[in-house]
């Protein structure tokens, strides 16, 4: 029933109102977002179709093989670093709690299962999220607002396939390579600091690693990686492909605030689709 | 004889952005082989309008015709060719800053044809030779001039021959010099190549020197279509507005009198006059402009002119004189209390003035644009015709323009 001021009640019926509004108001702000949130999700599948699709058009391979060299060969020295550190803070940690139970044997195992099953995929992803995620965002970002993406639709050329699709194709090649690497080295970081510095036995270390490892330790860490890859490329791309539509901002902060949520969207999405994958895989 | 088919007609072409009306049933012709430009204050969107035209954005009612037939009825293929044959030049130049003046304007070629590199390399090759950018060739956008950028955003346009270009307020954050310069290179181009060029600008009356068609966007709606002679007739809110805001009352290249400052000054002083008083009208060229700019580069040919059209006020104005500019080289100067015998030994002072300078390097043709190694012959002409109140200052303009001889000649640094 419309409210009516006229009516003796009509300053009840006010209240009562605004305090309905201000009950319901909460559900609305929430309901706004899960209504965006949810189409910013259909939104990039959809983006992540159309540009994986274009992964095999003609012209492709050349600016592939760019990306992979601006994505994964450009990484390859922050990756060995946090691997050698991340293994030895592993074979450290490990080594004293181990200790304490006389299992300093099962050092290798623990190091070895750790990096190949999670640490390496997820802290990968998260390095090359931090590292090449934001650079691509902010580069795509500033070819959006300077209209160089509308240059490109101007001539014919689609964006997707020009700007979009390498970087996803890249990041597929990339991610689960750099895991390896992530794990070689992390596996060597913890045998530095269980063997060499801690006294651990060296034979023992290298055979628990070999034995302790099947096959699908490391086809389930590359799984992971490749879904990796498609979270971080989508989420890295999409912020920079739609800054220009940004609700809060624009221009180039709009490309500063894309940056920033692609790198925390890309970490939380990382971490959330770790546990989804790992439940599924184990 | 029936009407030659628009190559690109909107037809009640509406467009809103949320509740916001941009375009409110917009009609329009643009036909081929010409230069139209579309005008009016910032704002008021004409490059929206642009880039309906280019498929950039999609009107939300009415009809845009390529040739004829509605964009909306073609399948993919059609649509695909017809845009191929269309460049788009953006405002802000949208270079791609990570790739040399080379590689952009390489793209669109290595990108949607299947040329091989020799043969795109010959064609980038001969577009930087053309748009004189050989020494800009390896750098980076951000590393070259404005001016340059413009030329290189042209050079992308152009590269795979398109029949219809559009130009985005190319001249925008230019200096008056560096404007027309730009406007010259699009004329040039556009008799060079014959594209049909479409320019969004408010650079009146600049733009009026190279368009043959005026489209006047104003209030959401095209109030006017037709050649700037025609513009110079019509009666509309749109010319208070608009055109008498952007124009001013002195030209600011030439510091000349507007053409319609300078015909409410010749009525002024015809109006003065009675039957029997005769005044006189000296007509001015600088020829062979084209060969100039080749040879000397667009900046260094407006420079000319800007000195030039400065001499020729500074003289007569000082005895009465008032001046405009007629065509992109071409000024008139009125003397209104002068008969012919006068006019005639004014004009000769003027000359004998002029020769006593070292023209090439006061009109700043003695040197060329960085890159260009060219060297221009060119001739400074001058024709005089004598007036009565009672004729046509069109017939008398023309009189004087067939009486035009050479009063200098230029070659460099050299004079003769």
């Amino acid at each position: 029933m419309a409210f009516d001021q006229n009516r003796p009640n009509g300053a009840g019926n006010m209240t009562g109102w605004r305090l309905g509004g201000l009950l319901t108001r909460p559900f609305a702000v929430f309901g706004r977002s899960a209504i965006a949130w949810v189409g910013n999700m259909g939104a990039s599948a959809i983006f992540l179709l159309l540009a994986f699709l274009r992964i095999f058009k003609a012209k492709q391979p050349a600016k592939i093989v760019q990306q992979i060299y601006y994505i994964g060969a450009r990484s390859t020295m922050i990756i060995l670093l946090v691997g050698f550190f991340t293994g030895m803070v592993l074979g450290l940690q490990s080594y004293h709690a181990l200790v304490k139970f006389g299992a300093q044997g099962a050092l290798g195992t623990l190091v070895a299962l750790t990096l190949v099953r999670e640490l390496g995929p997820v802290l990968t992803a998260i390095m090359i999220a931090a590292r090449a995620g934001s650079a691509i965002t902010a580069e795509i970002g500033i070819q959006r607002i300077s209209e160089q993406i509308d240059a490109l639709d101007t001539m014919r050329i689609d964006p997707l396939r020009y700007l979009i699709s390498p970087r996803i194709a890249a990041s597929i090649i990339s991610f689960p390579l750099l895991t390896a690497l992530f794990d070689i080295i992390g596996i060597i970081g913890g045998y530095v600091s269980g063997v060499l510095l801690l006294g651990a036995n060296a034979g023992t270390y290298i055979y628990r690693v070999q034995a302790s490892m099947d096959m699908k330790d490391v086809t389930d860490g590359f799984i992971k990686a490749i879904v990796f890859a498609v979270i971080v490329s989508t989420v890295s791309c999409y912020q920079g492909y739609f800054a220009h539509m940004r609700p809060d901002s624009h221009g180039a902060k709009a490309v500063g605030l894309s940056t920033t949520s692609s790198v925390v969207l890309s970490c939380v999405l990382i971490l959330v689709s770790d546990y989804v994958v790992t439940s599924l895989l184990i | 004889m029936d009407a030659p088919l628009p190559l690109i007609e909107f037809k009640d072409v509406t467009k809103r952005f949320d509740s916001r009306t941009v375009l409110d049933r917009i009609n329009l012709k643009i036909y081929e082989g010409q230069v139209t430009t579309i005008i009016g204050l910032s704002g008021s969107g004409k490059s929206v309008l642009l880039k309906h035209i280019i498929g950039l954005i999609k009107p939300d009612e009415g009809t845009i015709l390529f040739q004829g037939k509605p964009l909306s009825d073609m399948n993919e293929k059609e649509s695909a060719a017809g845009l191929a044959r269309i460049s788009y030049m953006f405002q802000d130049n949208a270079l791609f800053d990570s790739m040399t003046v080379y590689d952009n304007i390489a793209l669109p070629l290595r990108e949607t044809t299947h040329m091989g590199k020799s043969e795109i390399d010959r064609r980038v090759t001969a577009r930087i030779q053309q748009t004189e950018l050989e020494d800009a060739a390896h750098k980076y956008p951000s590393e070259i001039s404005g001016g340059m950028q413009k030329r290189v955003a042209l050079a992308r346009a152009l590269v795979t021959d398109p029949r219809i270009v559009l130009f985005d307020e190319p001249t925008s954050g230019q200096d008056p010099v560096r404007k027309n310069a730009i406007l010259g290179m699009i004329a040039q181009y556009q008799r060079k190549f014959g594209f049909t060029a479409i320019l969004v600008s408010h650079e009146i009356p600049d733009v009026y020197f190279i368009s043959n068609r005026i489209l006047a966007l104003y209030d959401k709606s095209i109030v006017f279509q037709g050649s700037p002679e025609e513009l110079e007739e019509f009666d509309h809110p749109f010319k208070d507005e608009v055109i008498r805001s952007l124009e001013g009352l002195q030209v600011e290249l030439t510091g000349f009198y507007s053409k319609r400052q300078f015909k409410v000054m010749h009525h002024a002083q015809l109006a003065r006059k009675t039957n029997g008083d005769t005044y006189c009208i000296v007509v001015f060229s600088l020829a062979g402009l084209d060969a100039i700019q080749t040879s000397s580069g667009y900046v260094v040919t407006q420079e000319a002119i800007r000195n030039l059209s400065m001499y020729i006020d500074k003289h007569f104005g000082a005895i009465g004189g008032f001046s405009t500019r007629l065509q992109q080289s071409e000024f008139v100067t009125v003397l209104p209390n002068s008969d012919m015998t006068e006019a005639k030994s004014i004009l000769e002072d003027f000359i004998r003035d002029f020769r006593e300078w070292d023209i090439a390097d006061r009109l700043a043709i003695g040197r060329n644009e960085a890159g260009v190694e060219g060297c221009a012959e060119f001739a400074i002409l001058a024709g005089i015709a004598l007036g009565e109140p009672a004729a046509d200052v069109a017939s008398v303009v023309i009189a004087a323009q067939s009486q035009q001889v050479e009063i200098a000649r230029v070659r460099c640094n050299s004079r003769r």
